[in-house]
């Protein structure tokens, strides 16, 4: 047997200590492997250095370091009384702080706008929690309830009647016009040349608003009672409840399977109840504070929220509309699309602020807001069809198949079983173009509102506060606002892309 | 016996029906019958309206107005107009400021969306970062608070002319503007211009050359050397013969103004800055999504076949990312000029501001203005659209093949 340990290749001392690997982690590890491993890396770090060098540091001395931050005029933000080079007079953003945010909404009702954005955090945030349960009422609750009570909160009146007064006045008015219609071609038959022709037309729809005004008797007799009685809004709201919840008793299945239908209409006719006996709305509700007193941080988040909830269900029929075999529906949903999302939005604010008042009766001046609302509920509506139409295409056709084999109407496959896959399919890109919303608000300034960046605006013309450095400290701080929001949203739209994404990582 | 497939029946009634009413058939139809009363309702309150509205405000409808004197004066015009000129030459004059500043704000929107997203994509962690910061930071904020930053704070804050800064006794930049040289056309100035056209002709023909000839014979043809002869020795040659073919005139500051040079007015000067930093954050997203859609293996996979990088980079890479990059790329084009229409915030004499501001507001006409406004923009990006599908299309066909 031979030793080993005599063997000549066997070591007997061990091997010095060879130094660790270079760390490739944590902070060490980055510098040298991404920072400082070649000669061009490190020209392009010393690059980047002074980069951020030259922006970092002088936005920090002027928000932070150099900055006044107590006084009462512009006194105290001027170079000669402070000492030094001033920064950022912040002074002038705590004296027009209320102005930023509330416009001229008097100071004694702001209460109201304050109650207003809870209400709406309250609304939104568990809305956004996915994990949090009851969406759907949650959804119902922000998207539908949540304009109206915040419509007579920021607005304040009330009203005379419910359901059934709007529902005999709309029909009354459409019977009108109907009937003036027809009354317009018999007038023109007995000049033109296609008289006979026009007659009949005419004739026609005389006739039909007749047979019109004869339906809707019944409705406009019950209207002119319940006007003379002392109590009218609660008697309208009785019949109103009584009608719909036995319409939505019918529809949801009878005596067979209508009573969970029945029940909530009721508790959401009992909530409507209550609200309304809260504000006051049955007589007369808050006073009114007229929109040309809004502004600030107010308008602009009054019109991005009215922009996003109406915006999405004007999308959603514009899409189902483009996707729809019937000619002339899917020609005038191209049309209508390609029309809005061809044109800047400023030039639809000035449609809607010059020619819309141009187009509606002379007797009926609708609100500069309202307005704006209306052009950019309109145009955002265009670019959310395009939005729900990508998701309308990525769901596969089996989905509508499966659910015609079972035997569902078009309105409920196209409810029940194509668009809630469809819109979870896009959310991030239905709050992208929410981003682009919100950073559009600004527009408004344009056609004489002051939202939050107007009202900037307004306060730089303040000769109490004009100092030199007035205009870099309003910048920022409307900045940081816009910036806090939209980053917020952005971060929030990567996050849901993420969780649906979920199937796809490894 | 003849046992061919019979032809199904020609059902004509419905095809009709499915022609008229899509799907749905008759109901479709009915369907149709009813929007298309509620379409024609809506136009003919819309029309009464509006008649019975401009009556009202003594307002006679129709385009006679472009013919009239416009009689106030626009501070940037590319081509001569004065006040006593007609409210069809403000529009003109408008439309063609709109294209200027697009078309500049697009040049550099592009450059500076190409340098941001290749910061981006840098190994260099902080380069990263940075670009990182400036996409976040001006993507973020709504662009008519960046085009008020730079107009209201960043230029009004710069000196007055007789302090301006001078970038080496050349430019100056002041809160009036920016002065730079004018050029003065010389003698020689025709030569050097048909030298130059002489040269890119024969530089695009030699290329075509070279390819077709590499593509059908397989043959390399090095054709960088007579390119730069071309573009840049036949020029020069032409003007030591014929002598310069223009010369600058310097600005000069006279008492408080300058003297000589033109003056591009600050208005868009905030203009072009504001809509190309901000264009160029998303063009950087668009550059960086389109490189990164390229797979690694492409990559591989061409020096695997044993080209160098740049040549992986440039037959391989780039066409492929290109694919994804164009058609986005072009949507951002469209939405600076768009974009281009807050000029009225601060005054830039565009389509908007000259025309649906100032003209609107002194003849009144606005149903007839905002059409055409509305129709200018419609058009640029209808065409656009319709360039870009063409694109589409042969894009899916050199894929198909």
């Amino acid at each position: 047997m031979s030793d080993i340990t005599s063997s000549s290749f066997v070591r007997h001392d061990l091997l010095t200590e060879r130094p660790a690997p270079v760390k490739t982690t944590g902070f060490i590890g980055l510098v040298r492997t991404r920072l400082f491993n070649s000669p061009t890396n490190i020209l392009l770090t010393i690059v980047g250095a002074l980069l951020l060098g030259f922006t970092i540091v002088p936005s920090v001395r002027f928000l932070m370091v150099d900055a006044v931050w107590t006084g009462k005029d512009r006194a105290a933000c001027l170079p000669e009384n402070a000492g030094f080079a001033v920064g950022a007079c912040w002074p002038y953003i705590q004296a027009k702080l209320p102005q930023l945010i509330y416009g001229f909404y008097p100071e004694a009702e702001r209460w109201r706008v304050n109650l207003a954005l809870i209400l709406a955090a309250v609304l939104l945030l568990p809305l956004l929690v996915p994990r949090l349960p009851a969406k759907g009422l949650n959804a119902g609750l922000f998207f539908l309830a949540f304009p109206v009570v915040a419509f007579f909160l920021l607005h304040g009146g009330g009203f005379s009647g419910f359901g059934l007064s709007w529902t005999a006045g709309l029909l009354q008015l459409f019977d009108d016009s109907i009937m003036s219609a027809g009354q317009a071609l018999l007038s023109l038959s007995k000049t033109s040349a296609i008289a006979p022709l026009l007659w009949v037309i005419g004739s026609l729809i005389l006739l039909v608003g007749t047979a019109i005004s004869w339906l809707i008797f019944p409705l406009t007799w019950l209207h002119d009672q319940i006007q003379g009685t002392g109590q009218s809004v609660w008697v309208d709201f009785a019949i109103t409840t009584v009608v719909v919840s036995l319409i939505a008793f019918w529809l949801g299945g009878g005596v067979r399977a209508g009573w969970r239908t029945l029940a909530s209409s009721l508790a959401a006719f009992v909530a409507i109840a209550i609200v309304i006996k809260l504000m006051g709305l049955d007589h007369g509700g808050l006073p009114i504070v007229q929109t040309s007193l809004w502004g600030g941080l107010l308008v602009t988040l009054v019109v991005s929220v009215t922009g996003i909830v109406t915006s999405l269900p004007i999308g959603i029929a514009l899409a189902l509309g483009r996707r729809s075999t019937i000619p002339l529906i899917r020609i005038f949903s191209i049309a209508f699309i390609e029309f809005w999302r061809g044109v800047p939005l400023i030039t639809v604010l000035f449609f809607a602020t010059y020619m819309l008042p141009l187009f509606l009766p002379g007797n009926f001046t609708v609100d500069g807001l309202v307005r704006a609302l209306i052009g950019i509920a309109l145009f955002t509506g265009a670019y959310q069809a395009e939005n729900v139409r990508g998701g309308l295409a990525a769901i596969p056709r089996g989905q509508g198949e499966a659910a015609a084999a079972l035997g569902l109407s078009w309105w409920k496959t196209t409810s029940l079983i194509v668009l809630p896959q469809a819109l979870r399919h896009v959310i991030p890109n239905l709050v992208n173009s929410f981003i682009s919303l919100f950073k559009d608000t600004s527009l408004v300034s344009i056609v004489a509102l002051f939202d939050l960046l107007g009202s900037l605006r307004a306060s730089f013309a303040d000769p109490k506060w004009s100092t030199p450095s007035t205009l870099f400290t309003g910048f920022a701080f409307a900045g940081i606002i816009y910036f806090i929001f939209c980053f917020g949203m952005s971060r929030y739209s990567l996050f849901v892309e993420h969780r649906l994404n979920a199937h796809r990582r490894n | 016996m003849s046992t061919e497939a019979r032809k199904p029946p020609v059902q004509i009634a419905l095809k009709v029906r499915r022609v008229l009413g899509g799907k749905a058939g008759w109901n479709g139809v009915a369907v149709q019958f009813a929007f298309a009363a509620i379409l024609g309702w809506i136009g003919y309150e819309i029309v009464s309206n509006a008649r019975a509205n401009l009556e009202n405000q003594h307002i006679a409808a129709g385009f006679g107005f472009l013919r009239n004197n416009a009689g106030f004066d626009v501070n940037q015009t590319l081509i001569s107009y004065t006040g006593s000129d007609t409210f069809l030459r403000v529009f003109v004059v408008g439309l063609l400021n709109t294209l200027v500043v697009s078309v500049v704000g697009i040049v550099f929107a592009t450059v500076i969306g190409f340098i941001v997203a290749l910061c981006r994509l840098s190994p260099n962690w902080l380069l990263s970062r940075v670009g990182e910061i400036y996409v976040e930071i001006i993507r973020n904020l709504p662009v008519l608070f960046q085009i008020l930053f730079w107009y209201l704070a960043v230029l009004a804050a710069l000196p007055n002319p007789r302090q301006s800064i001078s970038l080496l006794g050349i430019v100056f930049i002041s809160n009036r503007g920016l002065v730079i040289p004018r050029p003065i056309g010389e003698s020689g100035f025709e030569p050097f211009l048909a030298a130059l056209a002489v040269g890119i002709v024969g530089a695009l023909a030699l290329r075509i050359y070279a390819r077709r000839a590499l593509f059908q014979r397989g043959q390399m043809i090095r054709i960088w050397p007579y390119v730069l002869g071309l573009l840049f020795g036949l020029p020069l040659v032409t003007m030591l013969v014929f002598g310069l073919p223009f010369t600058f005139e310097l600005p000069q500051l006279k008492g408080f103004n300058f003297a000589g040079g033109s003056r591009i007015i600050p208005e868009f000067v905030a203009l072009t800055v504001a809509l190309s930093t901000y264009t160029a954050a998303f063009i950087a997203e668009i550059v960086r999504a389109g490189i990164l859609s390229v797979h690694k293996g492409q990559m591989e996979a061409g020096s695997s076949l044993g080209l160098s990088r740049g040549a992986t980079l440039r037959l391989i890479v780039v066409p492929q990312a290109m694919r994804v990059i164009v058609p986005p790329l072009t949507n951002q084009y469209l939405n600076l000029t768009k974009n281009s229409s807050l000029a009225v915030a601060i005054g830039y004499p565009d389509l908007v501001s000259v025309f649906a501001g100032t003209s609107l507001s002194q003849t009144g006409q606005a149903i007839e203005i905002i059409a055409m406004t509305m129709g200018v923009y419609l058009l640029i990006s209808l065409v656009t659209s319709a360039v870009m599908s063409v694109y589409g299309w042969r894009v899916s066909r050199s894929l198909g093949a």
